[in-house]
């Protein structure tokens, strides 16, 4: 009886999934993550299952993109780093890497983080740009967003809460650190519920770094569809001029807020990071 | 127990495979992104921000360092001017000095010639005059003794004139005694 209360439950999801398809499909279809790799307008290719330990580890869409992320990075950062071997006076691309590395060390590790920046810079700068090419990627034509997936956010979000815990931890001591937690003077009949609600605090927190990122990526992409799916629901050309020329306002507002999201992923970070190492503040 | 954690993982997936939720959590791309950003972090961290930072703080000691010796050197530079300028002030100073004392020499000698000079010229007046007193002297000396003769043969003339017989003896007389005398 219990099995075919869970068989029902997916029954009824797949149902509902089937029936709820109708216009909105096609952008969902951008949107989320799949086993084929498109190459629209010469087809797809279809992309490997594979599970491991009873874990669904399939190659997907968003798979791909992660690495062809990480390659882009690697190779580009080898690029910078080589320049900087020839002369230390950058030039051209390494230079552009340059200002983007200075910034996140001065204008983020080093105001946020305070002293013992320098350990988690290296942590700072892989999310940084991490996230900055992953929602560039995005941006290319028949390129997919990794961050507008949940998973994706969730495991950067995670990532942050064990470096943020840890840097407390290996600053004050894990005792140290919890004790740290709760403010000073605060009357002994509150430490309960205190502490109960610092601990809270620190979930919410990468909860909400994964949120917003999730929701800022997703959101640029499913109103640019939108807009370019007036003219296919409306049936009508005449639309189409103020859906490209809203499209493209939306598309610019995107590469903003691929930079902003970006920035702001690893602000918060190092600033959680600063306020778990140093407690006193 | 089973069936709990089957509607959690339901729950969670949003309908297993085929669903297509904007919320799904999918354990295997967890699973990838984690291994992809450990491996991109340990990469990146070998291959780029050590070096890069490291190149980073090597330039902005470079740079620092450039700036403290130019200050440095600046410093140095205005304390040898500094130093010039007061070189050039004693120096300006020993000329004034010697230029002075140039001047103090020359008007000391200048007067003392002055004084030479003016000594000389009172000496030769002095001695023009003894001269000039001396030769009056003998001039008139001479033309004492010369009105003496010019009187005496004056005297003669007279006397011969006016001399007589017995006069004459007794003159005559007179010179012979003298003459006798001498």
């Amino acid at each position: 009886m219990i099995f075919s209360v869970s068989e029902s439950v997916q029954d009824t999801l797949i149902s509902s999934k089937i029936n709820s398809g109708g216009e909105s499909d096609w952008i969902m279809h951008h949107v989320l993550d799949s086993h084929e790799f498109d190459f629209a307008p010469f087809g797809s290719i279809p992309l490997p299952h594979i599970s491991l330990f009873g874990l669904d580890i399939s190659i997907t869409k968003h798979v791909v993109f992660l690495w062809i992320v990480a390659v882009l990075l690697i190779i580009a950062f080898k690029i910078a780093a080589n320049a900087y071997k020839k002369s230390l006076v950058p030039h051209g691309f390494t230079n552009f890497m340059e200002v983007m590395i200075i910034f996140v060390r001065d204008d983020i590790a080093k105001p946020t983080i305070g002293k013992g920046y320098e350990k988690f810079l290296p942590y700072l700068l892989t999310v940084f740009f991490f996230i900055l090419f992953s929602n560039f990627l995005g941006l290319v034509p028949n390129g997919s967003t990794i961050t507008s997936n949940i998973s994706v956010t969730a495991t950067l979000a995670i990532i942050a809460f064990i470096v943020i815990q840890g840097g407390g931890m290996m600053k004050n001591g894990v005792f140290g650190y919890f004790r740290g937690l709760i403010p000073g003077g605060v009357p002994a009949w509150l430490l309960p519920i205190m502490f109960i609600v610092e601990i809270l605090g620190l979930f919410t927190k990468p909860f909400a770094l994964a949120v917003r990122l999730f929701a800022n990526m997703t959101a640029g992409h499913i109103i640019i569809f939108s807009l370019i799916g007036l003219i296919f629901i409306l049936k009508t050309f005449y639309v189409a001029p103020v859906s490209v020329a809203f499209a493209l306002f939306i598309y610019l507002l995107e590469i903003l807020v691929a930079l902003i999201q970006a920035y702001i992923f690893t602000m918060l970070t190092a600033l959680f990071i600063g306020m778990a190492v140093h407690q006193e503040h | 127990m089973a069936e709990i954690l089957n509607l959690a993982l339901l729950a969670f997936s949003g309908g297993g495979e085929s669903s297509g939720g904007l919320l799904d959590v999918n354990p295997g791309l967890i699973f990838w992104v984690l291994v992809t950003f450990v491996f991109l972090m340990i990469v990146l961290t070998k291959i780029a921000w050590k070096p890069i930072l490291a190149s980073l703080d090597e330039r902005e000691a470079l740079i620092k360092d450039s700036l403290d010796s130019a200050e440095k050197a600046q410093k140095e530079a205005e304390k040898l001017l500094k130093k010039n300028e007061a070189n050039l002030a004693k120096a300006e100073e020993q000329a004034q000095k010697v230029i002075a004392q140039g001047r103090e020499y020359a008007e000391k000698v200048k007067s003392q010639m002055l004084e030479e000079s003016k000594s000389e010229a009172a000496r030769m007046i002095k001695e023009a005059t003894a001269q000039i007193e001396r030769k009056n002297q003998e001039a008139f000396n001479k033309l004492k003794d010369q009105v003496a003769e010019i009187a005496i043969e004056a005297a003669e003339k007279i006397i011969r004139e006016n001399l007589d017989k017995e006069k004459q003896t007794k003159l005559i007389d007179k010179y012979l005694k003298d003459l006798n005398k001498n």
